[in-house]
């Protein structure tokens, strides 16, 4: 995948070059609607290298704490600083939701749409590069709304790599797909990441999480549990919550 | 007899009859632009912004929709006569003034079925395009682009309602032969003096005209679902 490599290559040197948005540093975070608390007292610290991947049950909070991340949300308490910096500089951060949104136009303008609110023009190579990456290229002229849902997630990552960012939070990245799509998509994910681009994902799948994890933090009930590298994690869980999630029993 | 009559007039391509048929279709498709032009931006401006009273207007806008086309009529009577604010001399009981009338009838249902239409795919696209960071004006104009054959299926349904209207041209417009007469004042006066196939004509025109609307409202919706999703 030549193309690839050298998409590897530009993400790498705008990763360098930027002015940092890591370490990304969560202090005292509290999310509520209304009564309902979502997150309680989360305190974490994300630093550049490997993969950080969020595990935890359902409803535990990790799609709460990646859009909070993103600045789609805004803690009901607590600060979420960047470097150092309450704002993440522009254009530093992107996002593959789980549920990813189609635009109602061709693949290849949904990948012009996000180079140009990345700031940079749509040129036909950049799309083509992207296409390439995410293995779409076949579809680029088919409307984005009438592909599978495989497709969908890797035309979103596509999207979120028009961005060219420093980190990518990915949520659920594969919840849907077959093993065939799963398998490429980790391998763009890792690939990403090789490239210098900090990755931040959810996943409720053991075995991708074992594949791609650099480290772990593990959420119940809206609180970070634990937060060790992914081999001390899965040798020796620290807490009760993570032995029983681990071992496939519902945490409640 | 009178049905032949109609088909006669039409199929002999009568000069009168198509001169009415050409005047309408000029004020209403004049009447649609402008309410579009007005009315588009105005429902995606309601729907994507939050001030005090919105819900209010949102209530307002929705029952302006069903405004009676003879009060229009009236109202943009008053706004335009001699004494009126509007008052310039010369527009009343002129083609203007009954684009004006249609205008106004209209406006109110195309910025209402913009602003619900512009307001469910905000919702739908509100964390993507806020993450890719795209700002205010580019927002619209995305919401906008998105829901252009919506858009089109709207502004057909204000001109399905314009086309069909009677109280409002007739009051503004005045019923001027070969002047301000359109199909709808045509069909209702030349019934009322017995002229029953110049009306029959008219009304088969018409029919015509409002069912073309909807065949080509359906042919957009289709090719849309095909080629855009
Ligand atoms: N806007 C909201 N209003 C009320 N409850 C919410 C809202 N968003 C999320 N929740 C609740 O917060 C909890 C955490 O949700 P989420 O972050 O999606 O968890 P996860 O991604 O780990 O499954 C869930 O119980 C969910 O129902
Ligand atoms: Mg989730």
């Amino acid at each position: 995948m030549p193309d690839s490599a050298v998409i590897a290559d530009g993400l790498h040197a705008r990763a360098a070059a930027s002015t940092g948005s890591l370490p990304i540093r969560f202090e005292g975070i509290d999310f509520a609607v209304g009564a309902t608390h979502i997150l309680s007292g989360v305190e974490l610290e994300l630093h550049a290298g490997g993969p950080t991947v969020l595990m935890g049950p359902n409803g535990s909070g990790k799609t709460t704490l990646l859009k909070l991340a993103m600045g789609l949300l805004t803690p009901t308490a607590g600060s979420i600083t960047f470097d150092g910096a309450s704002h993440a500089p522009a254009r530093a951060r992107a996002i593959m939701f789980q549920k990813p949104v189609m635009l109602r136009r061709s693949v290849a303008a949904n990948i012009a749409f996000a180079l140009e609110a990345a700031g940079r023009p749509s040129s036909t190579s950049d799309i083509r590069r992207l296409l390439d990456l995410a293995h779409i290229a076949p579809l680029a002229e088919r409307p984005a709304r009438r592909l599978s849902g495989g497709e969908q997630q890797r035309l979103a990552l596509a999207r979120a790599l028009a961005r060219e960012p420093q980190v990518l939070f990915l949520d659920e990245p594969t919840a849907s797909l077959d093993p065939s799509s799963t398998k490429l998509v980790e391998e763009i994910i890792s690939q990403v990441s090789a490239s210098g681009v900090k990755i931040v994902m959810s996943t409720h799948d053991l075995g991708q999480a074992r594949r791609l994890a650099h480290e772990i933090v593990f959420m119940a009930g809206g609180r970070v549990v634990e937060h060790e590298p992914a081999a001390s994690f899965f040798n020796q869980p620290a807490t009760e919550e993570a032995r029983r999630f681990l071992a496939g029993e519902l945490v409640v | 007899m009178d049905g032949v009559g109609a088909l006669d007039l039409i199929l002999s391509g009568d000069r009168t009859l198509f001169a009415i048929v050409r005047l309408s279709l000029l004020v209403t498709l004049s009447a649609t632009l402008l309410a579009a032009v007005v009315g588009m931006p105005l429902g995606a401006t309601v729907a994507l912004t939050r001030f005090p009273g919105r819900d209010a207007a949102i209530v307002m806008l929705n029952g302006l929709m069903g405004l009676p086309p003879v009060v229009v009529g009236l109202l943009v009577f008053l706004a335009l006569s001699r004494s009126g604010p509007l008052g310039s001399p010369g527009i009343l009981f002129t083609p203007t003034a009954m684009i004006i009338a249609q205008a106004v009838l209209i406006a109110p249902i195309i910025a209402a079925l913009t602003r619900q239409l512009v307001e469910d795919l905000w919702a739908e696209y509100r964390d993507e395009l806020t993450a890719m960071e795209v700002g205010p004006l580019a927002r619209v104009k995305t919401l906008l682009w998105d829901a252009r054959f919506s858009l089109v299926t709207i502004g057909l349904a204000g001109f399905g309602r314009a086309a069909a209207e009677v109280g409002a041209v007739m009051i503004v417009g005045g019923n001027i032969d070969g002047f301000t007469r359109v199909m709808t004042t045509t069909i209702a006066l030349e019934t009322s003096k017995g002229n029953l196939a110049l009306a029959i004509g008219l009304g088969l025109v018409l029919i015509t005209l409002i069912m073309a609307v909807n065949a080509i409202a359906w042919g957009v919706r289709q090719w849309a679902e095909r080629h855009a999703g």
